[in-house]
């Protein structure tokens, strides 16, 4: 829009655009739509990342295989991950805490509405920045925890390097023959990868301090923290992680920046620099921010499990305390990135320590969610299925997640396949399978349509199938000595088979999500038909209409109990009247 | 905490999927005659069997978890899945005895790791045998020189060492991170600018060892492999003393011509050959080529050293390892291929 045309507008011509189609959603503060918008323009990122995944899988399906360059593979397989997790994964956590979490906690909206909406604006930017690389063929290309001094330039090398690729090669050359004054990363790649994170941090922080001061401040009268919905309590957690673990990688990401343009030497070892001083400080944001990605998985399946199972969550505060302990050790286990960097033994012992203590609480939430299900009354909707499904495979990666604290068998499989798998296992078979059960559980909510039933199990299934294919075969290819990032490997280890075992699980993956994307657009062609609560479920969200009015409750809810809407349909036994 | 063997294999019997697999990695490579593999699970020195040990150990434990919790849960969704008949459950809330005993039982199951792997950890630190050598492996992007500074000569790609004696190894990069790794032999250490690694291994058989740049290093990092040859000590000696030799005195006519090329060409830029060029070799990118001829591999592993491999790897590096540090001679007629061919060939 012209910025002069406004002005000469009439007042309701401007309240139309406010009100039409695309302008209600561009100005709107309201909660639940920058929840919805974070949550589509996260999905689509999913996808692109999902079509990375497959280019990665297929140049693997073979041994030496030629399908991409070795540049394009750096490019892909750092995407992919920058993108599933910057642009995916985080974002998604918080469309769904922005639409869930007032509703939860019976709040008209957000702390901060305005705040709230300028998140997903910078989100947005931030994609955007980082997807306009492809076009300039310069994406990131140094994985997703880009260690210096592979990033590394300086200014004189980056003047050089301004023109064709072939300048770039050979600035790169002459500055490698004068004695490795860093110019590894000549191109804009790094520069892309620095700023969109940033923005994207800005983003994020906003995010996590809206969340942190609505759930301290909005709770509707009776809504004490101890009767928070598990979701709500994560949410807190990993909002908290956010605000102290960002500034990390903003303090990591503007060094690199300053080498890179303004010829300080921060990492750069030949000048005084230390390229370690990247790795502490990325990982100090980069464990933490592991858990970023899960916390929120468990609050999911924390609310998901007890509904399908007819009772309440086992041990609430053992879940919500546990969460808030993993929150705290996930500050003192960074090092265990980095085992293989020659850390003094002492130090090594003490990540091990740390590590193997964290995994206690996530064995608690474990066995609580187990013992849910133990004694109920199961009913396998989809949503139900993926949560069980999330609980098996999450587990898998908690195991293998414990056998790679063990130092020396760690030595062996870092920087292998091995971890490939672990990472999966925890992101796809945890936070992803969570996801998805989400999905299926609040997607009436959201829409006030019901997703097909059949279809999604058809999807589990196909989710479950391909995963394992995928990501199991890969434990084998780190035993047997694959290293990761290689954009190809040669015959004769017994590793031809078994990659493609899982380029045959990939492909089985994205033909779940064609599955749930075929569900997706054929019931929003249908009817709105769904009653208010379709799943007998618990918490406050389900007590008002689906979709719910724009300020959420008609009156403000009063709260005697953890499961308000529990109370509300079993109004002879309520539970707080059997709680003491 | 070493397992005898028998017990290691019968572990692997009692996962019939897993070995069937594991035999499948025993093959050869199709790069080499050499019979080699980077399985770790097949260790062939006191660190990686320490290392595989641990494996097993976790296998074991981390099974019995998996099944344990999986059939509970397995049992849970088959015995109480909703009928049309079935009964309004029980609201319960939780047990906080059950609770503190299941936060209890993971904590000692934990605690037992805990102390496998510190012991282990600090067991691999320190060389048990008194023999030792030392080794610098320099980590170039992308491919490996290796300096023996006591015997003061260097070779790419290939490091040899005497069976039985702990190996000294410096690990020394001036340009990014590396890491060096030799599966069968030990687990990885990374190279990195400004610190000064070292790491140690041994081999207790004769044999090749595929070794591995395990941290991302840029374009080529998927060709940065070794090769460790473990051999007798009197093998290693006359390997030792032929490699301190300068450079063999091309004798047919093609490889004089070759000899005669190479020393007024570009290649001089960057490759030292011992006795033939004079740069001062400390300031080459290249690998030292003084006894190409006796190795198994060119570039990091990229192709097997024949004569045809090189020949394309003269006209063209950027077709065999696109982004390689040594440029394309597209000016090189044939004939002075071939004659560089038959001069490197023959630097054994
Ligand atoms: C600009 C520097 C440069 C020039 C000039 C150059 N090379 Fe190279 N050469 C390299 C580098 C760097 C490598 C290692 C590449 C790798 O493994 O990634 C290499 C590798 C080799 C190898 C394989 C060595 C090994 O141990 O595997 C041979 C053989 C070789 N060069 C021959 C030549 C010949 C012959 C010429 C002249 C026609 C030449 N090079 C010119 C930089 C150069
Ligand atoms: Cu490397």
């Amino acid at each position: 829009m012209a910025v002069g045309s406004v002005a000469t507008r009439s007042r309701s011509a401007r309240r139309s655009w406010t009100q039409s189609a695309i302008g209600s959603w561009v100005t709107t503060t309201d909660h639940k739509k920058i929840g919805v918008m974070y949550i589509y323009t996260a999905f689509f990122f999913f996808l692109f990342a999902g079509v990375l995944a497959l280019l990665i899988r297929t140049q693997l399906a073979t041994a030496n295989n030629t399908f991409l360059s070795p540049e394009a593979y750096d490019q892909v397989f750092t995407m992919h991950a920058t993108i599933m997790i910057f642009l995916f994964m985080m974002p998604i956590w918080t469309g769904f805490g922005n639409y869930l979490i007032p509703l939860m906690i019976g709040a008209r909206d957000m702390a901060f509405p305005r705040l709230n909406a300028l998140g997903y604006w910078l989100f947005l930017v931030g994609g955007i920045i980082l997807s306009l690389s492809f076009v300039f063929n310069s994406a990131p290309n140094a994985g997703w925890f880009s260690y210096a001094p592979l990033t590394e330039a300086t200014p004189t090398c980056l003047t050089q390097a301004i023109g064709t690729a072939q300048q770039a090669a050979q600035a790169a050359a002459s500055a490698a023959a004068a004695g490795g004054q860093g110019c590894f990363s000549p191109g804009a790649n790094p520069d892309f990868w620095i700023v969109g994170l940033n923005i994207l941090g800005i983003a994020s922080l906003t995010g996590a301090i809206n969340f942190v001061v609505t759930i301290l401040r909005m709770r509707a009268p009776g809504m004490t923290i101890n009767r928070m919905p598990l979701f709500t309590w994560m949410t807190m957690v990993t909002s908290f992680l956010l605000i102290f673990a960002l500034p990390s990688l903003t303090v990591a990401t503007f060094l690199l920046l300053f080498d890179r343009h303004l010829g300080t030497h921060f990492y750069q070892a030949s000048a005084g620099g230390d390229p370690l001083l990247w790795q502490h400080l990325f990982w100090s944001f980069g464990h933490p921010e592991v858990y970023i990605l899960i916390l929120p998985a468990f609050g999911m399946i924390s609310e998901i499990l007890p509904v399908f199972s007819g009772k309440p969550i086992f041990g609430y505060t053992f879940v919500a305390w546990s969460g808030v302990a993993i929150g705290f050790l996930s500050f003192t286990v960074w090092a265990h990135h980095m085992f293989a960097v020659g850390l003094p033994p002492l130090a090594q012992a003490f990540f091990a320590s740390s590590t193997t203590l964290i995994a206690i609480p996530t064995a608690v939430k474990i066995f609580n969610w187990v013992a849910t299900v133990y004694g109920g009354k199961v009913r396998f909707t989809a949503s139900m299925l993926f949560g069980l499904g999330f609980v098996s495979m999450f587990l898998i990666g908690g195991l293998n997640g414990v056998a790679l604290a063990v130092v020396p068998f760690d030595y062996q499989v870092t920087d292998t396949y091995f971890v490939v798998s672990h990472i999966h296992y925890v992101l796809f078979g945890g936070s992803v399978m969570a996801l998805m059960a989400g999905i299926y559980f609040w997607f009436p909510k959201m829409s006030g349509r019901m997703l097909n039933e059949r279809l999604g199990q058809l999807q589990f299934w196909l989710f479950m199938i391909g995963l394992n294919a995928a990501f199991f075969p890969m434990h084998i290819l780190g035993l047997l000595g694959m290293p990761r990032r290689q954009y190809t490997y040669p015959t004769g280890f017994g590793w031809e088979g078994l990659n493609l075992l899982s380029t045959i699980g990939a492909f089985t993956i994205a033909l779940g999500v064609l599955v749930f994307l075929i569900n997706f657009f054929w019931t929003m062609t249908k009817q709105r038909t769904m009653p208010g609560d379709p799943w007998h479920a618990f918490t406050l969200e389900w007590a008002t209409s689906s979709p719910p009015p724009p300020e959420n409750f008609v009156t403000v809810p009063v709260v005697r109990s953890r499961r308000p809407n529990y109370d509300l349909t079993h109004p002879d036994a309520p539970d707080w009247k059997m709680e003491h | 905490m070493p397992l005898k063997p028998t017990w290691r294999r019968r572990a692997a019997l009692a996962l019939p999927l897993l070995f069937a697999l594991l035999l499948a990695g025993c093959g050869d490579t199709s790069i080499t005659d050499i019979t080699h593999t980077p399985n770790m699970l097949d260790p062939k020195g006191p660190i990686a069997l320490k290392e595989s040990d641990l494996f097993w150990i976790i296998l074991i434990i981390a099974t019995a978890v998996f099944v344990i919790v999986v059939s509970v849960l397995i049992y849970s969704i088959i015995r109480y899945r909703a009928r049309p008949d079935s009964p309004e459950p029980t609201q319960t809330h939780g047990n906080t005895r059950i609770e503190i005993a299941w936060t209890i039982a993971p904590s000692v199951v934990l605690a037992v790791v805990l102390v496998a792997t510190i012991t282990t950890m600090f067991q691999i630190q320190q060389p048990q045998s008194p023999n030792t050598i030392t080794v610098n492996a320099v980590g170039h992007q992308w491919w490996w020189e290796f300096q023996y500074p006591d015997q003061h000569f260097v070779t790419a790609d290939e490091m040899w060492v005497p069976t039985n004696t702990v190996v000294h190894i410096n690990l020394v990069s001036n340009n990014v991170i590396h890491s060096f790794w030799v599966p069968q032999l030990t687990g990885k250490t990374d190279v990195i600018p400004g610190h000064d690694n070292q790491m140690w291994l041994q081999a207790d058989s004769q044999g090749w060892f595929r070794g591995e740049c395990a941290e991302f290093c840029g374009t080529q990092h998927a060709h940065m492999d070794f090769l460790v040859h473990a051999v007798s000590s009197s093998d290693y000696q006359t390997w030792v003393s032929q490699q301190q030799q300068l450079a063999a005195q091309p004798t047919d006519s093609v490889a004089q011509a070759g000899a005669k090329f190479f020393t007024t060409s570009a290649c001089i830029g960057c490759h030292a050959i011992n006795g033939v060029t004079t740069t001062d070799a400390s300031r080459l990118i290249g690998p030292n080529l003084t006894h190409f001829g006796s190795r198994q591999w060119i570039a990091g592993g990229v192709v097997d050293n024949t004569p045809t491999n090189l020949a394309a790897w003269i006209r063209d590096p950027q077709t065999v390892k696109d982004g390689a540090d040594m440029p394309a001679f597209p000016q090189l007629t044939d004939d002075q291929i071939n004659e560089l061919v038959a001069y490197l060939e023959s630097l054994k």
